[in-house]
Parts: structure tokens; sequence; C-alpha cells
């Protein structure tokens, strides 16, 4: 017996369903035909009239999830691509993320976002929205690397009084896989320290973990030992967790899937540089995607995102400075 | 559950209605006529967009809801909102910035809202309401309530977005009793009707949509109750949503900032150029009821000029005192602070 990732989103949304009553899906072909990926697959017999096909309309989708959180309810959107959520993003970043702030009334609901590139998807299935999300304030942005985060993470999400964004990767969805479920979950906005090291920091979320993963593997064969710093949620970042690792390793490293202008790794960088300036021994550096939308052909795709080679050239950059 | 003001809810349903739209409208105009002279004199900040002239229209649907429904108020909605139950002194606090507002000062003006009431606050971006709206009476109905409606404004200018046709089209398609009012006054800001749409009604609209569709002179207060009143009635009674598309003209400019000399005058002097309140006066009249007409223009001044007093004393925000947090969990407070 294994679990996918993907198994594990729709394992947690059953749960939720199960648990509480004011949980219910909606979404583009969620309902009988289970979703584009099938993450709501066989929901919608088990729990009539909670897991709701919405029309193409990404705004009005959101839009009406924000007034059923406002009533109570703990709505759970699936976008059927992040890349199509741009056209439901005013209703997240101007109604959704403002609420608390404005009425002093919790605004409860998850965005899913299958996200991230997979080969042959292109420039309007592929991409990564998290620095987008995170920019606005009133968000939170989740970024699971694992089976177990996907499963315990998206339930955290559930259960949150404010208005989450959970960015699934799509890449991870059928081919990463554990024994079970976790039993036991790490809470969401704590970073882990996915591979120990000590000679330099890999900071990384969702895919990209398992790259830098690769890339520390690499180096072992050479004699460097890279820690591997997956950030599981970027908003709240937990800031503590890179310093520590920083100040074991002297030498940082952010890698995003995501654009170079800005962004998550961005906002890592310029954390350690302003607030462990002196922890450092070597410039930190970031490794991001090029500047181009994000390209059909697999050939050009993978030269486009950081991969597990591009990081472990990057890694040894930081290590011979 | 909502708490509706001043304990006067058991006698509202007794009262007659068109005594509750005049009451309604005659307390929006003399509190924006006063809202508009503290502009003037300086002491509003930012905007301030009156209702002048859709007064009417407003009332009708403030005064048509009832205890559990919900109000998605737009830009010129004071009529309806103290209609449906709005403290007057809430909308003189988000004014003047009270901290004791419903917004507390982090939002103001027409932006309030107040979500115990069923009062939704409104953000700025046109036609993003009306989903809302419909996700409210979704939720509503997952929860088994009954018999509720939920009503939300527009103008001619917001049928123009995306967001109008997504949140209609979803509605009609989740049958749910929303009633959208368009206050169709000619005009969007600056910009006349035939640089807005194409058609030559906006009501036609409502069978491209599949919902039940009613028009009225915005003009005409008893034909508003009437036409707005049956449609949340419908609404109510399972027909799903409906479209009330009100022709009037707004008797001000855009907001206190703007003069409106863009707005035709051939337009003006039309009949949809007349001031609701004055025919809504002489219905009054003909009706008898003259006297108390005056009566309650009387009792608005006196409430509009003791609340603008009581809130004039109240405390403004304070950036050192404030929470300064844009989510609500608890526990990881400090965590989120830190961003």
């Amino acid at each position: 017996m294994s679990v996918t990732y993907l198994d594990a989103i729709r394992a947690a949304q059953e749960k939720a369903l199960q648990n509480d009553p004011s949980v219910f899906i909606y979404g583009q072909d969620v309902g009988k035909f289970g979703g584009a990926f099938k993450a709501t697959k066989n929901l919608a017999e088990k729990f009539p009239g909670r897991v709701i096909d919405s029309p193409i309309s990404e705004d009005a989708m959101v839009g009406l999830a924000v007034g059923a959180a406002m009533e109570g309810m703990r709505p759970v959107v699936e976008m059927q691509f992040a890349d199509f959520s741009t056209v439901g993003l005013n209703q997240m970043l101007n109604h959704a993320a403002t609420t608390y702030w404005r009425t002093g009334k919790p605004c409860p609901m998850v965005l899913r976002l299958p996200s991230g590139g997979t080969p042959g998807s292109g420039p309007f299935h592929s991409q990564s929205m998290e620095a987008i999300y995170a920019h606005y304030p009133g968000l939170v942005v989740m970024t699971p690397a694992t089976v177990e985060d996907a499963y315990s993470m998206l339930l955290e999400a559930i259960a949150m009084p404010d208005p989450v964004v959970f960015c699934e990767h799509k890449l991870l969805y059928y081919h990463l896989k554990a024994k079970s479920l976790p039993a036991e979950a790490v809470p969401a906005f704590k970073a882990h320290v996915a591979r120990p090291g000590r000679d330099v920091t890999c900071v990384a979320y969702s895919a990209m973990v398992h790259e830098a993963l690769a890339a520390a593997e690499e180096l072992a064969g050479e004699g460097y030992e890279a820690e591997v710093v997956d950030l599981r949620t970027v908003k709240p970042l937990d800031t503590d967790t890179i310093l520590a690792s920083v100040a074991r390793t002297g030498r940082l490293l952010a890698v995003g899937e995501s654009w170079p202008w800005g962004g998550v790794s961005a906002e890592v960088v310029s954390r350690v540089a302003s607030e462990g300036f002196e922890l450092l021994d070597a410039p930190p550096r970031r490794l991001n995607a090029k500047d181009t939308p994000i390209p059909y052909h697999p050939n050009l795709w993978s030269a486009h995102r950081p991969t597990a080679v591009r990081i472990a050239e990057a890694l040894r950059e930081v290590l011979r400075y | 559950m909502m708490d509706r003001e001043v304990g006067k809810a058991s006698s509202q349903a007794e009262q007659d209605p068109m005594e509750r739209m005049s009451r309604a409208m005659l307390r929006a105009r003399v509190l924006e006529d006063k809202l508009a002279s503290l502009y003037r004199a300086g002491r509003i900040v930012g905007g301030v967009y009156l209702g002048r002239g859709q007064e009417g229209l407003s009332a009708a649907g403030g005064v048509a809801l009832r205890k559990g429904d919900v109000l998605a108020p737009l830009i010129r909605d004071m009529a309806g909102r103290l209609g449906f139950g709005e403290p007057l002194v809430d909308a003189v606090r988000a004014y003047l910035g009270s901290k004791l507002g419903p917004m507390k000062g982090r939002d103001g003006n027409i932006h309030r809202g107040d979500l115990s009431r069923g009062i939704l606050p409104m953000i700025s971006h046109l036609g993003a309401m009306v989903s809302a709206t419909a996700g409210v009476l979704l939720a509503k109905r997952m929860k088994k309530e009954k018999g509720f409606v939920g009503l939300t404004s527009a103008g001619d200018g917001a049928t123009s977005t995306g967001s109008f046709h997504e949140g209609l089209n979803v509605a009609a398609v989740e049958k749910l009793p929303l009633v959208v009012v368009v206050a169709d006054n000619g005009y969007a800001y600056s910009t006349p009707n035939d640089r807005q749409f194409a058609c030559t009604d906006l009501l036609d609209r409502a069978k491209g949509y599949g919902v039940e569709g009613h028009g009225v002179d915005g003009t005409d207060p008893e034909a508003c109750w009437e036409v707005v009143g049956r449609a949340v009635q419908r609404a109510r009674e399972g027909a799903g949503p409906q479209l009330v598309v009100g022709r009037l003209l707004r008797l001000c400019g855009h907001g206190e900032h703007d003069d409106g000399l863009y707005i035709d005058k051939k337009m003006k002097s039309s009949d949809r150029g007349r001031d609701c309140m004055e025919v809504l006066r002489d219905q009054m009249k003909a009706r008898g009821l003259g006297q108390n007409w005056d009566r309650w223009e009387k009792e608005a001044q006196e409430e509009v000029e003791g609340a603008v007093k009581k809130v004039a004393e109240e405390p403004l925000p304070d950036p050192f005192e404030e929470d300064w947090r844009a989510t609500a969990m608890v526990g990881a407070a400090e965590a989120v602070q830190k961003g």
C-alpha cells in the first residue's frame, strides 16, 4: 500500500468533509467527474450537495466562497490550474484578504492551486503563484513538498480562520509516494530541515525541495554536506529556522521554481542579509526559473526551471566563494 | 444572529411600507446633505459619495428586506441601509473615522458594513459583491435556513464588469434568492450609457441570464416599492434571482469632488431628472400624510445633528493602539505579524 501526494489531498478533503459540516468543495468539474486531476474523486457521491460544480467563472467562484465564509462556512475552492486563479485574483486579494482587517470577522476559506510546471504544460498551465498571493496581507500561503504535508497542511488550512492559498505541485501528484498518511502533523507554519548538513544551506519549497535534495546527494559524493530547508509555508515565513540553519553553515542558496523578479527566494535572501549578515561567510545567492513565460517543449522547460544539476552548480559556487 | 436596530423590528413589520420608505429616504437625504457640508468644511477625510435622487430605489430594497436577510449596498445606498436597519450613527462614524464605528477607522465612508447585521461591507471593485452575496445565500441554504433573501445594488457602469456577469450567472445557476437592483442613472462617473453598453435596455439582459426582470421608474418611490418589493417577494418564494432596473438620474456629481456638469441638461429637465423626494412628498400628501412628512423631516434633522455631535466627541483610531494584524489566527499571531 502506498499513498500519493494527490491521494493525500483527496483524503484530507474527505476527512474535512466528514468532520466538519461547514466544509464544502466548489470548483470546475469537481462533482461527479471528480476534478481535472481527480483530487475530489467520489467525494460528490459520499457528500451529496457539498461537492459542487461551478461554472467557468473564477471571479465568482472565489467571490462566492468569500460570501459563504462570511456566513460561517468553510469553502474549499479548487482552481483547475493555479494559472487561472489570476481571473479570481481580485476577489482573493481585495475581498478575502481584507475581510478580517476591515470587519474583525474571519474569512475561513481555502483556495487550492494545482501549481508548477510539468513537461508539455506550457505558459498557461505551469505557473507558481505563491509570490503574488504572499505579497498581500491577510492571506496564508502554503507550499507542501511531501505527501505527509499535503495531507496534514491541507487539514490545517481548512481549519484555519483565515483565507489560505494552498499551492499543490502537479509534478508531485502521481509520482511522490509515502507508505501511509501521517498520524501526527508538524505545525504548518514551521519550516523543516529536510536534510541536515554543515557546509551550505539550501532553502527550497514545493517541488524544488526534491531537486534540492537530489543536488545535496550529488554534493555529498564530492564531500560537501548541504542542509536542505523546506519552507512548507511561505507566508508567514519561518525566518527563525532559516537563520538557525545559516548560523550552522554560513552560506545560503534560496531556490524557487517561480520567476526571478522578487518572490519567495528574494524574501529569504533579503531577510538573511538584513537579519543574519554576521552569520554569512559568502554572499547569499538565489536560483529561480528564467525570466520568460514557461516553455512548452520539455527540452526548453527542463532548461527553464531550476533542476538538481543547476542547484548543485549554484551550491558549488556558493561553497567556492 | 442579526440584531436589527433600536428594537423597532416588531413594530416595523406592521408599519406602512411607504411610511418606512419616507423615513429612510428623509433620514438619508438629511444625513447626506450634512455629510456634504462636513466634507466642504474639511471635516471628512477621503471621498463622499451621495445617493441624491436615488433614495427611492435604494430605500425600497432596504425596506423590503427583513431580519435574517442580507444587504450588499453600493455607494448610493444610504437610504437602503437605513431602511434595512443600519444605525445612522454608524454611517456618521464611518465618515468621521470614529474608532467606535463598524470599521474602526480601518476603512471608511461607503465601504462600511456590519456582518452581524447582515450588511456586507462593499469593496470598491464593481460587480464583486454580486457573487459574494450569492455565497452568503448559498451558505444559508446549506445551513437549512428558510425564507431568506439577499439584495445587492449596482450602477449601469457595474453591469459592464466580468464580475457582475459571473456573479449573476452563478446565482442563476444555483437558483439563489438574490435580487440585483441596477440603478441606471445614465452615467458611470462621467461615461454615458452609449459608451458603456450597446443594448437599448439593460433589462433585456435578464432573459439571457435566465432570471426574472423588472423595470421601474426610479424617480417614483411608490412604484419602486411596488416593483422592488415584488422582486424581493418573488425571490423569497423561490423564483430565483431577480434583476431590477430602475431608470433615474443622480442629482449630484459622482462624488462631492465632482460637479457633474457632464450630465445632459435635457435629461436633467426631463421626468428622469425628477427628485424622488419631492415625488414622494406629494404622494404622501395625496394620502393625507403631509403633516407626518414634515414631522419625520424634523425628526431626521434632530437625529442627524445629534449623531454628528455625539460622534465628534468619540475617540479616533490610534496607530499606537492599533492591532496591525491582517489575519485572525490566534496563537500564530506573532509569526503572522512578522509576515
